[in-house]
């Protein structure tokens, strides 16, 4: 996260956030969306999205990618980076799994 | 990043339009970091693809569907964009640009991309409101406003502009009158003979051409009114299209001193006389050549974008354009000198009955020119021949026949291309592209084409040569003319192959159907999976475990989610019936969460709007509480039945319409349909519920009750069709339950049953509903399901179900 120091932050279970799923974190800043594949992944984006700042935790999550519930663009999980046609960027923040929890990279000042 | 960064190039463009932003995405994609961007656009928006300003006139697109440049974009990549200021004045001296606004700017480079502008012929009455040329989305906008309130349209030329502008015109229901003043139409693009096609197909379409018409004045005191000929001829008219040509956009190039001819003069490299100014587009005239299609600005933004980056010190090479029409079902193209002279020779085929005529322009062994009516699908092949100079007189004898000639006619022509052969004229990508990008990214589908190399995303005409090529580098894997609708891009199969596979494979999950029917992507995408999660739902009502997951947002939540991220809570009001204790209740209720916005819905019912997520389950809890439930404002359900006062207060009123209505709303409630689903039931003709634009609408008459189904509000208005005639409130409840259950197992998701009734026919829903066992058969279908969808949503969650929806999983301080 831009370079501050960031700690491991644990916010919670891996079967907290259901499968294809989302839960937002809350943090003084903005609110962080982690979001959980098929497959298990977890990734972690800023609530916000590039077009319109439509809630993407509120979206529907497929593959690597969720799809915003306001104007249905597609924005990938790992880049943040929305998919052609459309352009934009939502900022990521790094996240692990380490036995079935969850750690988030919270920026600390 | 501590020492301070090096200043950037400070870069401005003038012109925030198609040759511009192209120009700043090339430079862009060499140097991403060297330029500060600032971009000044007359019009008040991101860029959009100008070209398809046409077929959104034509309703066959929408703005934000032809927007390529979001704000986003700019943001995104750091472009300051001062949109809806047009630049006023350039102080070369001071190297700065001054807005209408007083906005100022200091540059070191300074791209001029100032388009053109329609040519308005100066008759009498030019300045009259409701005179417009055919140049921006504000000019579409009042073509389609003067489509609501007036009857006639008159469009002043009949070339490309105009007879697209005339074919928009008449697909918004207006009488449409070309005025040519040439014998023919499109004479810079057509021969007399196509021409003359080209004109019988525009009169089959109710446009009404004139060649050789010398237009005297136009007419009218407030506004325009009529336009008169030389020959006396007087024509109506509530629009006057002026589409008489363009000229470039030089005014402010010309105050500023630049050299200008016709257009702001450019050398090879699209600098203009001032080393700091280059200039790219329509605006410029290079070797004395104007310019007025995208090939050619696309290759100019290539040239700047070199030398502004010091990439290379490239070239602009000027090369011969084609051009098509954009009018839906017209299918014609041409390219280079097509009329000829004394030292060439024609090759032309013509096929009267189909309404083709192909002209091929031969000179020295090489084709230098090509006109194709009726059938333009080898235009690329042509056009290839006559780009690169190709010796054609091996060919000569089956020319005109086009590459498959010789092959019995059913291979593709693309597979005779050349890999240098061009496909999309606008976006300058070649056959051997295209063809690297399907082998390299596994492409299946032709968005992927698009989106990968921009073939077809400009003017799309070229999309049927990129399916061929498709076909062609797929073989058996590529359906190269799907009949069918495919469901979204995960897959090929349609709805209906879709529903008849969960029925006869008996699938039952989500996952379970897309490897049945061979899903190309591994958990769908937000377009299928609510798809299937709904056709699974409506096959086995008993068994089906709903996907929250799959679910759009607002089904998921229970309400509708706003803009700014909060939500709506629309509780369900009987048939429009309330009493003073639900009244009093949502009044506490919005004082106790202090919901900012109470609102009467346009379906008779109340709206509390801008609920936090978290407060959902407690603000159901207490509209629960006084015996209020989900009134499903969110889902693709049933959402309200309307009535009015009927017999009981009424005086003209024939029957209990209030009563009918909550009798169906008790009934359909809770039940899950392919789109929304509403009623409306009426007490006498009057129709004060407006039953004729429902899905099901009820209308009482002395001797019983009048049933119509697929009416729409909606975008696209649609009446009813009348489905029966019945006497009972029996049967009522019997044909509204078995007309939603036949719409629910038939439709396709999203499908609203009037574009559903306008595909199937209404006969097929009569047919289906006129047999009383039939009938009666889907009503137990109907009843059977909504023993499983009936259950309150909201008390659901207010009950713990899905508590993790609303609420944080973690909060960091
Ligand atoms: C709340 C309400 C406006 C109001 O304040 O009156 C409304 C609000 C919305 N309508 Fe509507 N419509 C409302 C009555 C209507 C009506 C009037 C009616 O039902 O008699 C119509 C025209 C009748 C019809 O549907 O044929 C109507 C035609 C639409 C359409 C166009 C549908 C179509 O088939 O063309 C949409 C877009 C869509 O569904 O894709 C739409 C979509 C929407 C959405 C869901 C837009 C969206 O996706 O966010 C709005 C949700 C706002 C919200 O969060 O509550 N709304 N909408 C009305 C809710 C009625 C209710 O009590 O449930
Ligand atoms: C209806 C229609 C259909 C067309 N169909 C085709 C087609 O099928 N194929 C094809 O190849 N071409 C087609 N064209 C032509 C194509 O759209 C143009 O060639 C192309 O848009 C020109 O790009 P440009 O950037 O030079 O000008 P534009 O796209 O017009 O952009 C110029 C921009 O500069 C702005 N501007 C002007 N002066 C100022 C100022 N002083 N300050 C700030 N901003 C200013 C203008 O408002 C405008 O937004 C069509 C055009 C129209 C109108
Ligand atoms: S008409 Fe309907 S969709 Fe449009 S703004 Fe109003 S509520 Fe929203
Ligand atoms: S806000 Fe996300 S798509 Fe519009």
């Amino acid at each position: 996260m831009d370079g501050t120091i960031s700690v491991w932050m644990d916010v919670g279970r891996l079967d907290d956030i259901p499968r294809m799923g989302s839960r937002v974190v809350a943090t003084p800043a903005t609110d962080i969306a982690l979001f959980r594949t098929a497959d298990d992944r977890v990734f972690a984006l800023h609530d916000t999205c590039p077009h319109k700042a439509g809630k993407l935790s509120q979206g529907i999550v497929h593959g690597e990618s969720v799809t915003c519930p306001l104007h249905s663009w597609v924005i990938g999980l790992a880049d943040g980076q929305a998919h052609e046609p459309d352009e934009g960027c939502t900022r990521t923040v790094a996240v692990r799994l380490e036995d079935g929890r969850i750690l988030l990279a919270v920026g600390s000042a | 990043m501590n020492s301070i960064a090096p200043r950037r190039t400070r870069l401005v463009l003038i012109g925030n339009g198609m040759a511009g932003v192209r120009a700043l995405e090339e430079i862009l994609s060499r140097a991403p970091h060297d330029f500060s961007i600032t971009v000044f656009g007359a019009e008040p928006h991101g860029n959009y693809n100008r070209i398809m300003l046409s077929p959104v006139l034509a309703g066959e697109k929408t703005f934000d569907a032809i927007t390529t440049h979001p704000l986003a974009w700019y943001k995104e990549n750091d472009i300051e964009l001062i949109a809806g200021e047009p630049v006023v004045g350039i102080d070369r001296e001071a190297r700065t640009v001054t807005g209408a606004l007083g906005t100022t700017r200091r540059y070191d480079v300074l791209l001029l991309a100032t388009g053109s502008n329609p040519v308005i012929i100066p008759l009498p009455g030019h300045k009259l409101p409701g005179v417009i040329g055919f140049r921006d989305i504000a000019d579409v906008e009042t073509m389609m406003a003067a489509s609501q309130s007036g009857k006639h349209a008159v469009v002043i030329g009949g070339g490309l502009l105009g007879l697209e502008a005339a074919n928009g015109l008449a697909r918004n229901g207006m009488d449409t009158t070309v005025l040519h003043i040439m014998p023919t139409l499109m004479e810079r693009q057509l021969d007399p003979v196509s021409a003359g096609l080209l004109k019988a197909d525009l009169g089959r379409r109710g446009i009404k051409v004139i060649t050789e018409a010398n237009t005297k004045a136009i007419l009218g005191t407030e506004r325009v009114e009529g336009v008169t000929l030389a020959d006396g001829t007087h024509l109506p008219a509530d629009i006057v299209v002026m589409a008489a040509g363009i000229r470039p956009n030089i005014a402010l190039a010309k105050a500023a001193g630049l050299d200008c001819g016709r257009g702001i003069q450019v050398n090879d490299g699209m600098l203009t006389s001032d080393p700091a100014i280059y200039a790219v587009g329509e605006c410029v005239e290079h070797r004395g050549a104007l310019f007025g299609l995208v090939a050619p600005l696309y290759e100019m933004a290539k040239i700047v974008a070199d030398r502004v980056t010091g990439t290379a010190n490239s070239d602009y090479v000027p090369a011969v354009t084609g051009t098509r029409l954009k009018v839906t079902g017209i299918d014609m193209f041409s390219a280079g000198d097509f009329m000829g002279d004394d030292n060439t020779d024609d090759v032309v085929f013509r096929d009267a009955a189909r309404g083709v005529h192909k002209k091929l322009v031969i000179r020295d062994d090489k084709l230098i020119g090509a006109v194709l009516y009726g059938e333009a699908a080898d235009s690329a092949w042509y056009f290839d021949h006559i780009r690169n100079g190709t010796d054609i007189s091996a060919l000569r004898d089956t020319l005109v026949f086009g590459p498959s000639a010789g092959t019995g006619g059913d291979a593709p022509g693309v597979e005779a291309l050349p890999d240098t052969a061009e496909i999309c004229g606008c976006n300058g990508v070649s056959k051997g592209t295209i063809l690297a990008a399907i082998g390299k990214h596994q492409l299946k589908t032709v968005d992927q084409v698009r989106s990968r190399t921009k073939a077809s995303a400009s003017c799309g005409s070229c999309t049927c040569q990129v399916e061929n090529l498709l076909a062609y580098a797929l073989g058996g894997d590529y359906d190269a003319t799907p009949k069918v609708k495919s469901v979204c891009k995960c897959t090929s199969a349609g709805h209906d192959a879709v529903r008849r596979a969960i029925l006869d494979q008996k699938l039952k999950t989500i996952p379970a159907v897309m490897r049945a029917m061979g899903w190309t992507s591994r958990d769908g995408c937000a377009s299928c999976r609510p798809a299937l999660n709904y056709y699974l739902l409506c096959a086995w009502p008993s068994e089906y475990e709903d996907d929250s997951r799959s679910r759009f947002v607002n089904e998921r939540m229970h309400a509708n989610i706003q803009k700014d991220g909060t939500y709506s809570v629309v509780p369900r009001m009987w048939g429009g019936v309330t009493s003073a204790a639900e009244l009093r209740a949502i009044a506490d209720v919005v004082d106790k969460h202090a919901i900012p916005t109470v609102k009467v819905t346009g379906g008779q019912r109340i709206d509390l709007l801008g609920v936090r997520k978290d407060q959902l389950p407690d603000v159901w809890r207490d509209l629960n509480a006084a015996g209020m439930v989900s009134g499903h404002a969110y889902g693709k359900a049933l959402r309200t039945v309307k009535t009015c006062v009927g017999s009981e207060w009424c005086r003209f009123g024939t029957q209990d319409s209030t009563a009918m209505g909550i009798a169906l709303e008790r009934m359909t409630w809770g039940s899950w349909t392919p789109h929304k689903f509403k009623m409306a039931v009426s007490g006498c003709p009057r129709n004060c519920a407006e039953s004729t634009i429902k899905d099901f609408g009820v209308i009482a008459t002395d001797s019983g009750w009048d049933l119509y189904v697929a009416g729409n509000g909606g975008i696209k208005v649609r009446v009813t069709d009348l489905l029966a005639k019945v006497t009972t409130e029996d049967e009522v409840l019997e044909y509204a339950a078995a007309f939603m259950q036949v719409y629910r197992e038939e439709a396709w998701y999203l499908e609203r049953t009037a574009p559903w009734v306008e595909r199937v026919g209404i006969e097929h829903v009569r047919t289906a509903l006129s047999d009383p066992a039939g009938r009666r058969a889907l009503r137990d279908r109907f009843m059977e399901s909504q023993r499983f969808a009936q259950t309150d949503p909201w008390a659901d969650r207010a009950g713990g179900a899905d508590a993790h929806e609303f609420q944080a999983l973690a909060t960091v301080e």
